[in-house]
């Protein structure tokens, strides 16, 4: 075994030189050709348009034609027209229904984290919305709204009277938490995995124990899997919050954006392309990204904030036992 | 008294537990089967009965044979076709080699690339498209099926980072030891590695392929021609506007366009849900 061992570092020292050049080589040589075209697409599609949105924003133009700087204008104009900045105030509905659509979830996910008969059946069932497309989902919702259909008839089956129904996509008072409950229909299915897989990593002996201790389910809940899921959970709220700023979906495919609906990005989205004033649009998308950009390090700064409490029993405690042992040093001094 | 409360309490969570359950499972089912049920009745029918009410004569699929043809759902469907197969091959390749790369080699900028991919996650897709499409229109791939793909092949975070995660699974020793036998890398990565991600693959694949299936902002703004190149989800577009009420059709096609989703869905439940869990953890 040694002479064996040995014989194979002497070939390894004898060809060193010539082994470390050819594989190096190839190793240079498989990490260009595996690299070039990924970095290729996302230079072209994210990073060159990225550079190009700034310099855009600081230009009246079109996406044919002249363009002429007009410096911070469009800037300006982003704060002071009245369709812009203030379409964000909307954004604060989209910030409800994440939040409801997170209890829900969560909820939901604690249920059929357990043994549940049909579990899977139920499951699919709240998944499935997740899985159709927009343009679907846009019709299925005006249809679903429509005065005296789907919506309003089981309403109906409620005990509601028709007449005193609110039309659910024109009544500028409902309309907005219609297009908040077509978001959460559509998209708590998705949280409600996540949470599931986060509660599933639970150990489940943990469960046992409490059990053994006479703690509840409810209990269970709070003591167990609460403080298991916090950074998933921390994760998915904040989520929500730029989610909640960048809302598109429901408003474009269902009402687009009509009778007050139009959130941010349905209104750059027709300032974009139908009205083609490109800088504006430009303007807003910058506005809004930094707003994103600074939550997501006020988000990583809280993040380092929760570990830091975490972690911060053992130093406490190791403070503790350090000031005990100088006492204790200092008393066998004197 | 206690023993009497913890039975009581025993018997009501079961209750509040499948209340809930069937409550939303209901709630989530609602919109999608109403309109499986419109799609069934006739015009007339739809106009003087309540939506919620059974068709009359059964199941009828006169509706989705009109739809089928009118929103011109044939050539959709081969578009759509097109377009899944050649994103899935080329993203799997780039978005493995890719991984490859950035797990199995140390290199300067190694650390950067990763960050670089993962701040493009946070720029919002729907602002980006302002400037993206001055860039398509200057490349001349507007309006073309080549373009839409390239495009739809670009930076797709998640599934790079489900293969991260994965190769750090594959011991480097495979590696290594297929080095002894005098392997290149293209072979290691092809012959040795390719095949160990098969889950990894379905999985991203699954998910990107949902994910394009479904995709209906940029395939609007990018293939503009809706005679020639409709795409499934697109191909909806036709019912805009006039016809916007002709509702016993656009259930019809609604449901028409869910139905390879929902039939991917209920084969692959489980690897979808895994590829959701996964592609958060970074994402």
């Amino acid at each position: 075994m040694e002479t064996n061992a040995l014989g194979a570092k002497k070939r390894n020292a004898f060809n060193f030189k010539k082994w470390s050049r050819s594989r190096n080589g190839q190793q240079t040589f498989i990490i260009i050709a595996f690299m070039i075209i990924p970095l290729l697409l996302l230079f072209v599609f994210t990073y060159l348009p990225f550079g190009e949105m700034v310099k855009f924003s600081f230009y009246d133009m079109k996406y044919v034609g002249r363009r002429t700087w007009v410096g911070l204008q469009n800037y300006k104009d982003v704060f002071q027209r009245t369709d812009c900045f203030a379409a964000l105030k909307l954004s604060l509905y989209y910030l409800l229904g994440g939040v409801l659509q997170i209890i829900l979830a969560l909820y939901l996910a604690t249920i059929l984290s357990f043994k549940v008969k049909l579990g899977n059946l139920f499951k699919g069932c709240m998944f499935f919305p997740f899985l159709i497309n927009g343009i679907a989902v846009g019709f299925i919702f005006k249809f679903f709204f429509t005065r005296g259909y789907v919506f309003d008839t089981v309403l109906q089956w409620c005990g509601f009277s028709l007449q005193n129904l609110p039309y659910w996509l024109k009544d500028q008072s409902v309309n907005n938490f219609s297009l908040m409950g077509a978001s959460i229909w559509r998209y708590f299915g998705q949280n409600m995995v996540l949470f599931i897989g986060a509660i599933m990593s639970v150990d489940g002996s943990m469960y046992e124990a409490a059990e053994l201790d006479g703690a509840n389910k409810f209990q269970q809940f709070i003591y167990i899997i609460l403080p298991n899921i916090k950074s998933i959970f921390v994760l998915n709220i904040m989520l929500s919050v730029s989610g909640s700023l960048s809302a598109f979906e429901p408003p474009y495919v269902i009402t687009a954006g009509a009778n007050g609906t139009a959130t941010y990005f349905v209104v750059m989205d027709r300032i974009a392309h139908t009205s083609q004033k490109v800088g504006l649009a430009s303007a807003m998308a910058v506005v809004l990204l930094g707003i994103i950009l600074i939550l997501t390090l006020l988000q990583k700064l809280f993040f380092k904030y929760v570990f830091k409490n975490a972690e911060d029993d053992n130093p406490k405690k190791f403070k503790r036992e350090q000031r005990k042992l100088a006492a204790a040093k200092g008393g066998a001094a004197q | 008294m206690t023993t009497k409360e913890a039975k009581k309490r025993g018997i009501l969570w079961p209750i509040i537990k499948y209340i809930s359950l069937i409550f939303f499972s209901f709630v989530a089912l609602l919109p999608v089967v109403s309109c499986v049920n419109t799609s069934f009745k006739s015009m007339d029918e739809y106009r003087n009965t309540n939506v919620m009410q059974l068709p009359l004569n059964g199941i009828d699929f006169s509706n989705y044979v009109k739809a089928f043809k009118e929103a011109n759902m044939g050539r959709a469907f081969i578009n759509s076709g097109i377009i899944l197969v050649c994103v899935l091959v080329g993203s799997t390749i780039i978005g493995t080699q890719l991984a490859y790369v950035l797990n199995r080699f140390k290199f300067p900028g190694n650390n950067l690339i990763r960050n670089l991919f993962l701040f493009a996650t946070l720029l919002p897709g729907i602002a980006m498209q302002v400037p993206v499409y001055k860039i398509m229109h200057d490349l001349g791939f507007i309006n073309h099926l080549y373009g839409y793909i390239i495009m739809m092949m670009g930076t797709d975070v998640i599934s790079i980072y489900i293969f991260i995660q994965f190769f750090e699974n594959i011991p480097v020793s495979l590696d290594e030891s297929a080095i002894l036998d005098g392997a290149s890398y293209f072979t290691i990565y092809r012959k040795i590695l390719l095949p160990l991600l098969k889950p990894a693959i379905v999985t991203s694949m699954l998910l990107k392929g949902v994910g394009t299936y479904n995709e209906y902002y940029c395939a609007n703004l990018y293939l503009q021609d809706k005679t020639k190149l409709p795409t499934v989800a697109t191909s909806l577009y036709t019912f805009v506007g006039p016809r916007g009420s002709e509702y016993t059709l656009i259930c019809a096609g609604v449901i028409i366009s869910l139905l390879p989703a929902l039939v991917i869905f209920i084969l692959c439940q489980k690897q979808i849900y895994s590829g959701i869990a996964m592609g958060a953890v970074k994402g």
